[in-house]
């Protein structure tokens, strides 16, 4: 597939690889955090760890939208569903992660909830146009690739008159997430990111830049294919060499140092920070994600329905938040593999194929029976 | 005068009818929609005794038996339909079993209010693929569900088949050692399906692979080689079929991407959404474990196969306690290739 194969070449990731080998000093160790999600499936699918030496090794971050939902959050939305009889609307693996009362969004579905997964805010915006004596609610998650799309969906919204239409805006931010990990007391040593793919073609390089400023870490931003991480890993291991610190990209031909403006713009039209989110693993987190300005309140669905968010602490054996903030990897987890499965999953990260134990699970755990 | 013919019935209106809770009834406006749409299509020697049940001549060999429920949506779609898919999923699962098909049932589920020119073209295309595979449906049934309770139609074939003598393949007969042969590209039928479900708002020059493979089992079975299992990976994909036979036979397994042949736009729809095509239904493909020693000889017979013409050998099976089928990639790294977990959903960013 053009476009794509380049960047999942066989031969060149063993000379990458060769290079990572030959230039990594084997007297230290090399500890680099992948904050996507993404990065975290491309590294297990196509078995980049067998790629790199063992004193380089990967420790998956938080960047896994799903994941960081704290249990309180879905709760809001199978409250919506249930008690007030809305069209749930939302993207994927999120219908299936776990909530309070061994409920999830599939099992409200299966309980007679209206549940609808969907690939586009359009659906959510066709569903409400096509069902105009019912409300539709977007439960709107994501990092920032997500959230320029949610903008969209409001303005239209706004500007067509659909009063049966609202978010459950659970949008959180990059950086915040990044500067908590880094805050966390004891926390992980981490060496260096690879930078977010998708994320930085929306918000740039340039906030990542306090990261290696103020806290000396190098970051690389990287594309989502296997190539573009084991690239961004090299240039990770040579900044490091060098004791230099500085935001590098990797991913140039999708990410400036500005972003796109114009979904900045969206975005800040229509969005605000706000004070206190809670992350699943990183506790509440100041200005870490976005509520609708006052001028769109009219589409939020936790004013529209006085749909409080309650607090509910994970599940006492689930490692997810240890997992989340890098300090635990999934097979450290006395649940991982045995009670907490990807059928039957008990924490956030055993749900998307992003999430760092469901990707150990489903293509390294081989490494554990070896 | 009177003018009225006796005995006189108005033909069905496939064109403007619909499907009707009379139809349904055991009355004559079944016997008209089984007689003029049904039979008419199916027609042949059995279904022609017009008994509860069809009468069977003696058969030699091990019998083999399967059934199989179609509830596709959509109905048609690029590559076929509900109709021929029916035919050919269950022709497969007898041969599989290395039996030659011999009969096939039909039982309709159909949904009050569902055109009749449409249910026309599914019952035409399953007299056709039964016809084309040589394999007669010899009895059947019809029940019509009140609107909204059914998804149009939903269709439930049973196939017998006879094994010959000699022949004996199932699920825990693979050894550490054998060859894994796939039959040809990966995820065409369900990418077919799905992107053609509403929805997505993108099109795909996708064509489903549905197939009947009896042919193409029966020239494996011809070729001497030594055949342990045959299974067609259907639903769950690749992945999970060699899932299950690992672990009837209590053995890992190792593949290689890059002998696993996945067409361009295939590729390209799951890049898109997210899915892995390990994991995407077939209808026309067949996965055989053989014997070492036989698996350059199956695999030049079956890429003589029209069906079979992109057929490689993608692994072999390995002792493993744990049961693990895993996957060198094309990157040169290794990953487990595991059971899907629920549905295939896509990922988020």
């Amino acid at each position: 597939m053009k476009y794509v194969d380049e960047f999942r070449d066989g031969e060149l990731a063993r000379n990458i690889s060769a290079n990572i080998a030959r230039e990594a000093d084997s007297k230290r160790n090399y500890r680099l955090m992948e904050f996507c999600g993404g990065h975290t499936h491309a590294i297990s699918r196509y078995g980049i760890a067998d790629l790199l030496p063992s004193n380089v090794r990967m420790i998956h971050g938080p960047g896994c939208p799903v994941c960081v939902l704290p249990i309180g959050r879905v709760d809001q939305a199978i409250r919506l569903a249930r008690e007030h009889g809305v069209i749930l609307c939302t993207y994927a693996d999120t219908v299936r992660v776990p909530a309070s009362d061994n409920l999830s969004l599939m099992r409200a579905k299966a309980n007679g909830a209206d549940v609808r997964m969907i690939y586009s805010t359009q659906d959510a915006l066709k569903a409400a146009r096509d069902n105009p004596g019912r409300e539709v609610v977007f439960l709107a998650i994501g990092f920032e690739t997500t959230t320029p799309p949610t903008a969209v969906a409001i303005k239209q919204a706004a500007a067509e008159g659909l009063k049966n239409f609202s978010i459950l805006c659970d949008h959180v931010l990059t950086p915040a997430a990044m500067h908590a990990i880094l805050a966390v007391e004891g926390g992980v040593e981490i060496d260096g990111f690879v930078g977010p793919a998708h994320v930085s073609t929306v918000i740039g390089s340039k906030p990542y830049e306090p990261f290696a400023d103020d806290y000396g870490k190098p970051v690389v931003i990287a594309g989502f294919e296997p190539l573009d991480v084991m690239q961004a890993i090299l240039m990770l291991v040579r900044q490091i060499n060098d004791g230099r610190a500085a935001v590098e990209n990797e991913f140039t031909r999708a990410v400036t140092r500005e972003g796109n403006l114009k979904a900045q713009e969206l975005v800040a039209e229509v969005f605000e920070l706000r004070d206190m989110f809670e992350w699943r693993g990183l506790g509440s987190v100041p200005n870490s994600a976005l509520k609708l300005r006052s001028r769109y309140a009219a589409f939020d669905a936790e004013l529209k329905f006085k749909v409080d968010y309650v607090a509910v602490p994970d599940n006492k054996a689930c490692e997810c938040a240890a997992i989340l903030r890098g300090q635990k990897r999934p097979q450290e987890c006395k649940i991982f593999g045995t009670v907490c499965t990807p059928e039957n999953p008990v924490g956030s990260c055993m749900v998307s194929s992003e999430g760092a134990c469901a990707a150990h699970y489903s293509y390294g755990r081989f490494r554990e029976a070896a | 005068m009177n003018t009225v013919k006796p005995n006189y019935t108005r033909a069905l209106d496939i064109k403007h009818g619909r499907v009707d809770m009379s139809h349904g009834s055991g009355g004559r406006a079944m016997a008209q929609l089984i007689t003029e749409l049904f039979s008419s299509a199916f027609d042949n020697e059995y279904l022609a005794q017009g008994n509860d049940g069809a009468t069977l001549p003696h058969a030699d060999g091990h019998l083999v038996m399967a059934t199989d429920s179609h509830v596709v949506s959509p109905l048609f779609f690029a590559g076929g339909d509900i109709g021929c898919l029916s035919v050919h999923g269950t022709i497969n699962d007898v041969a599989v079993m290395g039996a030659k098909p011999l009969y096939l049932s039909a039982s309709f589920i159909l949904e009050e209010g569902y055109p009749l020119a449409d249910l026309k073209r599914i019952v035409d295309s399953m007299a056709q693929a039964a016809r084309d595979a040589g394999v007669p449906i010899v009895t059947g049934d019809t029940k019509v569900v009140e609107q909204g309770k059914g998804d149009g139609v939903f269709i439930t074939t049973t196939g017998v088949g006879v094994v010959r003598d000699g022949i004996h393949l199932s699920g825990d007969l693979a050894q550490p050692g054998d060859k894994i042969l796939l039959s040809g590209s990966i995820g065409d039928h369900g990418m077919a399906i799905l992107s053609q479900r509403e929805g997505l708002t993108f099109s795909a020059p996708i064509v489903s692979d549905t197939a009947a493979l009896h042919g193409l089992i029966s020239v494996m079975l011809d070729s001497g080689a030594k055949l342990r299992v045959l299974r067609d990976p259907t639903r769950g994909g690749l992945a999970t079929t060699l899932n299950e036979i690992a672990k009837q036979s209590g053995v890992g397994m190792m593949l290689h991407e890059s002998a696993i042949a996945v067409n361009q736009p295939v590729e390209a729809a799951c890049e898109f959404l997210g899915l892995d095509p390990l994991y995407v239904a077939n209808e026309g493909k067949l996965i055989a474990i053989c014997a070492p020693e036989d698996a350059a000889r199956l695999l030049e017979v079956m890429r003589a196969h029209p069906l079979g013409g992109a057929a490689s050998i993608i692994g072999e099976v390995q002792e493993d306690a744990h049961g693990f089928v895993q996957m060198t990639t094309k990157l040169g790294g290794r990953r487990v290739v595991d059971w899907l977990a629920g549905e295939q959903l896509p990922r988020i960013c």
